[in-house]
């Protein structure tokens, strides 16, 4: 699935890496804990998250995650923002709690076996 | 991948928003160097738990980092608290991280049990008042 379509599934706001919403992603991964992240993510590319700290972004960075999506309308920080643009990471921010986001990309097929999206 | 390179980095123990730092700068250079993706993601995942184990329970320190072509070595040493039993640290699950911690994202236990995972060896010096300095290689 291109990471334009998340974005548009999630009527998300893009806050950085425009020019990376043409990549494909396959599956995504929902987490505030990065210990968690950083134990169990294998080939997730998006990382959906009420966290919000720049160990979201460097976490997403170690696990080649390409998009970060701060659920609950959080608003990162400027400095959160220039680290994702610096690591080459999408950054999004969408109104749904992380159950609803994780779950209109699931219906959408992200994640499952048969991704047509 | 011509000649070894060394990193030194000083890893502040007091500013949590700083943490994974050096992790992100080794990750970039090791890109650029043209390492194998396998490598990098494990010297990453190892470094980058090392790091913020470094911040969050020893109080900061350095760290240090020998790239060849043959092997990547990180070397981690803080003057933190030390780890009292060694064996209980690396079960996985266990953790003496407090609350705030777990709200910042960590101290799922996790951490050291990962990093022995990441890496093709694993040594942890550690003595009680004093610190502790864990030492991994990953082979390329
Ligand atoms: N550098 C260190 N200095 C002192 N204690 C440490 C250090 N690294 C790890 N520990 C101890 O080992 C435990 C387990 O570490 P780890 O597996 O990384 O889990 P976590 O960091 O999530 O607690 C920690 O909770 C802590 O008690
Ligand atoms: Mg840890």
């Amino acid at each position: 699935m291109e990471i334009r379509k998340i974005q548009e599934l999630l009527g998300a706001e893009v806050l950085c890496g425009e020019e990376l919403l043409g990549n494909e992603v396959s599956s995504a991964c929902c987490s505030d804990m990065m210990s968690d992240v950083l134990a169990y993510v294998k080939d997730q590319g998006v990382l959906l998250t009420g966290l919000l700290n720049s160990q979201v972004i460097r976490t997403a960075d170690m696990m080649d995650m390409v998009c970060v999506v701060f659920v609950r309308n959080k608003m990162p920080t400027e400095e959160i923002v220039t680290l994702a643009k610096d690591c080459g990471i999408v950054v999004m921010r969408s109104e749904l709690r992380a159950f609803e986001a994780a779950g209109v990309l699931y219906h959408a097929g992200l994640g499952r076996k048969n991704d047509d999206g | 991948m011509a000649e070894p390179i060394h990193f030194h980095f000083d890893v502040d123990g007091q500013d949590f928003s700083t943490a994974g730092e050096a992790s992100v700068v080794v990750k970039k250079k090791l890109r650029q160097l043209g390492y194998p993706p396998e490598a990098i993601r494990k010297v990453s995942i190892a470094m980058y738990e090392g790091e913020i184990n470094m911040v969050i329970h020893g109080g900061g320190g350095e760290a240090d980092i020998d790239v060849d072509e043959k092997e990547i070595k990180i070397v981690l040493t803080d003057h933190g608290p030390g780890i009292a039993d060694v064996e209980q640290a690396m079960q996985a699950g266990f953790s003496t991280a407090r609350d705030n911690i777990r709200a910042l994202g960590f101290g799922a236990g996790m951490g050291l049990p990962n990093m022995k995972k990441y890496s093709d060896s694993m040594k942890i010096d550690t003595e009680v008042g004093k610190g502790t300095t864990v030492t991994m290689t990953i082979n390329i």
